[in-house]
C-alpha cells in the first residue's frame, strides 16, 4: 500500500541544515498495524506527516496505493488528504466552538456531501466510538478520552484507507488510553491500515510491526511481541542522545 | 462545500466572537447610516430648493438691474448707472411678443397700522398680473385692479398673518388702514402661503407698483417677473429682453436671468453637494473596513490550529480562503444592514424635527451604501484570508 524509496526531510533552523529524514526506505502493507518510536528529534514525527501528504520529502519516492503522491498538486494532495487518510492528533484539535457530532461532520462539509447525510454518518460514526449521547456536547465538556474518541471518529467518517496517529494516548489516563486503543485495533482489524506514532510501549506492544528512528534513519526493524529489543535500541540511542 | 454551509460556518466562527464580530460591525454600521443620513439631508435640501423656485411659477424670466459683474454696490439696491423702470417694463412688454405676463415689483418695509394696533411688515408694490406670476391665491376680497401700471391707487392687498393680527376676529376687507404716511382701503386678504424664496409671503402688504415707489420714494424696480408663453421660447425672450434694454439704456446695465437656470444650477449644486456628503460618509466605510481586516487577522492568527486541522482533513485551500471571506462579507454585509436600519431611522428623527425638509436618502445612496458594505468586507477580507491559504499544514497544526 506504501512505499517510501529514499526518503529525505532537511529543515533549517537558522543557518543550521537539520535532517530529519535521511535516507528512509520502508513499505507498508495494506491493514498493517505499524508503531514508529524514537527520541524526540529523530525525525518520527516528519515521517507521519510525510506520510499523511502534510509534508514533502526533498529527496526520495513516496508510494502510496500505487501513485507516486510527491507529484500531486495542492489540490490533489487534499483530496488524497480528505479521501484515503485519517488523522488523530495527542491534542485531539477538535474545534472548540462546535458541538462534538458537528465535528464529526467537519471533513464532509469540506468534502460536500449533503447536510442529512452528513448527520446521519457522523451519527453512526460516533456510535460506533460509544459516544452516541455526547453527540451535542461541545469539546470542553467532555473528558480528554471522550475528546480522542469524537476526534477518532471524525478521522474515520470518510472510510479513510490509512489511519495515522501521532500519541494519541499521550494525553490521557491509563483507562482512557485503552478505551481509544481497543477502538484503534477495532478498525485495524475492520482492514484499517493503522499507523501509530508513540511513546508509550504499552502502545507499541499492541502492533505487528515496530520501527526505531534515531537521527532521521530506521535503526530497529522489529515486533510488538518482541518488543524488548525495540526498546533496548530506544534506551541506547536516548542515552548517546544525552550523552552528547 | 455549498454557499450555504460556507455561511453557516462563517456565522458559527463569528458567533464565537460576539464582542469582537459585533464592534467590527458597528463600524460598518455607522459609514452606512451615515451615507444614508447625509445624503438624505443633501437630498432633502434640493428637494426643498426645487419645491421653493416651482412655487413662484415656471418658465420664468427674472430682470434685475445692475449686472452681476458691476462692482460697486449691490444689484438692485442703487448704485445702478440706469433704473430699471415701469417705462422699461412696459416696453418689453410690448416688445417681445413671447411674453405672456409681466410682474414689475417693488419691495420695501413699513409699519401698516389700524387703530392702535400696528406691526412692521413687508411692503410689496405690485400690479394685478403678480397674482398669476406668483402664484398667489386670495382667501377674501380681490387682488390689485386692473388698471395701467403707472397709475397708482389707495389699495392694499394683506397677508393671512397681518390681516390676523390687526384685525384679530374682523373681516378686514372694506376697512381703511395706515401704511407709513398713507390711508389705505384694504381689498383683499392673501391664502395661507408660507416662506416663498426668504419672503413670508402671509407677512406682507401689497399695493399698486406706482403707489409703492412713491411711498418708499423709489425710481428703480426691485424685479421685473416675465412668464413667457412655453419653455421654447424660453432663450429667444431672453435675448429679446435684454436687447430691448440695452438699446433703451444705451448699455447693458440689467441682468435677466431663467428661473429655470437657476432651478437646475442649484439642483445640480445640490446634486453634487450630496454626492459629496456621501463620498465623505464613505470614507467612514474605508475606515470601517480595516477595522474588519484587523478583526480577521487576529482571527487568523487565532485559529492557526484550527486551519491546520483542516487542511489535515483534507479543506482545499480554496475553500479556506472562501470561509474566510464568507466571515469578512458576512460581517460587513450585517453591518451594512445594520446601518441601514440605522440610517434610516434617524432620517425618520430628522423629518419629524424639521417637517419642512424632505429628507429622504437617494436610491442611488442606499443601493451603493449597501454595495459598498458587501466590497468593504471582500476587499479588506482578502488580505487575511490569503494569509490563513498560506499557512503550512504542519506548523500551523503546531500552532506556529
Amino acid at each position: 500500500m506504501i512505499r517510501l524509496e529514499g526518503i529525505s526531510r532537511t529543515f533549517r533552523v537558522g543557518a543550521e541544515p537539520v535532517h530529519a529524514l535521511v535516507q528512509v526506505s520502508e513499505e507498508i502493507a495494506a491493514g498493517e498495524h505499524l508503531a514508529i518510536m524514537g527520541p524526540s528529534g529523530s525525525g518520527k514525527s516528519t515521517l507521519l506527516h510525510i506520510l499523511g501528504c502534510l509534508d514533502r520529502p526533498d529527496e526520495g519516492r513516496y508510494e502510496l496505493l500505487g501513485r507516486d503522491v510527491a507529484r500531486l498538486d495542492e489540490t490533489e494532495l487534499s483530496l488524497v488528504r480528505r479521501h484515503t487518510i485519517g488523522f488523530v492528533f495527542q491534542f485531539f484539535h477538535l474545534v472548540p466552538r462546535l458541538t462534538a457530532i458537528e465535528n464529526v461532520e467537519l471533513p464532509m462539509l469540506f468534502a460536500g456531501v449533503e447536510p442529512e447525510e452528513r448527520r446521519e454518518r457522523a451519527r453512526r460514526r460516533l456510535d460506533a466510538v460509544g459516544l452516541s449521547p455526547r453527540a451535542d456536547h461541545r469539546p470542553d465538556q467532555l473528558s480528554g478520552g471522550e475528546r480522542q474518541r469524537v476526534a477518532l471518529a471524525r478521522a474515520t467518517v470518510l472510510d479513510p484507507k490509512l489511519l495515522l496517529a501521532d500519541e494519541p494516548t499521550g494525553n490521557l489516563d491509563t483507562h482512557s488510553g485503552r478505551q481509544v486503543l481497543a477502538l484503534l485495533e477495532e478498525m485495524n482489524a475492520a482492514g484499517l491500515t493503522l499507523v501509530v506514532v508513540t511513546h508509550d510501549p504499552a502502545v507499541a506492544r499492541r502492533a505487528r510491526r515496530i520501527l526505531v528512528l534515531q537521527d532521521g534513519r530506521i535503526v530497529h526493524r522489529g515486533s510488538g511481541e518482541r518488543i524488548g529489543d525495540a526498546l533496548a535500541v530506544l534506551q541506547a540511542a536516548e542515552d548517546e542522545e544525552r550523552a552528547g | 462545500m455549498s454557499a450555504r454551509d460556507l455561511l453557516l460556518f462563517a456565522a458559527r466562527a463569528l458567533r464565537g466572537h460576539r464582542l469582537r464580530s459585533g464592534l467590527s460591525l458597528l463600524g460598518v454600521a455607522i459609514g452606512v447610516a451615515a451615507v444614508i443620513a447625509l445624503t438624505a439631508l443633501g437630498e432633502g435640501a434640493r428637494r426643498y430648493v426645487v419645491s421653493q423656485f416651482s412655487q413662484i411659477g415656471t418658465n420664468l424670466l427674472i430682470v434685475l438691474p445692475g449686472r452681476t459683474e458691476t462692482s460697486g454696490g449691490m444689484p438692485g439696491f442703487g448704485g445702478v448707472p440706469n433704473d430699471l423702470t415701469l417705462a422699461d417694463a412696459e416696453a418689453v412688454v410690448r416688445a417681445v411678443p413671447e411674453i405672456d405676463r409681466a410682474a414689475p415689483l417693488v419691495m420695501g418695509s413699513e409699519t401698516v397700522a389700524w387703530g392702535e394696533r400696528q406691526r412692521q411688515v413687508a411692503l410689496v408694490g405690485g400690479t394685478h398680473e403678480m397674482l398669476e406670476v406668483r402664484r398667489l391665491a386670495l382667501a377674501r376680497g380681490r387682488f390689485l385692479p386692473e388698471t395701467p401700471w403707472d397709475r397708482g391707487a389707495a389699495v392694499a392687498v394683506l397677508g393671512q398673518t397681518l390681516a390676523r393680527e390687526l384685525f384679530p376676529g374682523t373681516d378686514p376687507v372694506g376697512e381703511v388702514v395706515r401704511i407709513g404716511d398713507w390711508r389705505m382701503r384694504v381689498v383683499g386678504v392673501l391664502a395661507p402661503r408660507g416662506m416663498q424664496l426668504g419672503i413670508d409671503m402671509d407677512d406682507v402688504a401689497v399695493v399698486p407698483v406706482a403707489t409703492a415707489m412713491k411711498m418708499l420714494n423709489r425710481r428703480s424696480l426691485f424685479r421685473l417677473l416675465l412668464q413667457v408663453r412655453g419653455h421654447a421660447d424660453i432663450d429667444r425672450a431672453r435675448e429679446q429682453v435684454r436687447r430691448v434694454l440695452v438699446e433703451r439704456h444705451g448699455e447693458e446695465d440689467v441682468t435677466v436671468i431663467a428661473q429655470d437656470a437657476v432651478l437646475s444650477a442649484f439642483s445640480s449644486i445640490l446634486g453634487a453637494l450630496t454626492m459629496a456628503l456621501g463620498g465623505i460618509a464613505a470614507i467612514s466605510l474605508a475606515v470601517a473596513g480595516v477595522g474588519i481586516m484587523n478583526v480577521m487577522l487576529v482571527a487568523v492568527s487565532e485559529r492557526t490550529r484550527e486551519i491546520g486541522l483542516l487542511l489535515a482533513l483534507g479543506a482545499g485551500r480554496r475553500q479556506i480562503l472562501a470561509a474566510f471571506l464568507a466571515e469578512a462579507i458576512l460581517l460587513s454585509t450585517a453591518g451594512g444592514l445594520l446601518g441601514l436600519a440605522a440610517g434610516w431611522g434617524a432620517v425618520r428623527g430628522l423629518v419629524a424635527l424639521f417637517p419642512a425638509l424632505p429628507a429622504a436618502p437617494p436610491a442611488w445612496a442606499v443601493a451603493a451604501a449597501l454595495a459598498l458594505s458587501v466590497a468593504v468586507g471582500a476587499l479588506f477580507g482578502v488580505l487575511p484570508a490569503r494569509r490563513a491559504t498560506r499557512l503550512d499544514p504542519v506548523a500551523a497544526l503546531a500552532g506556529r
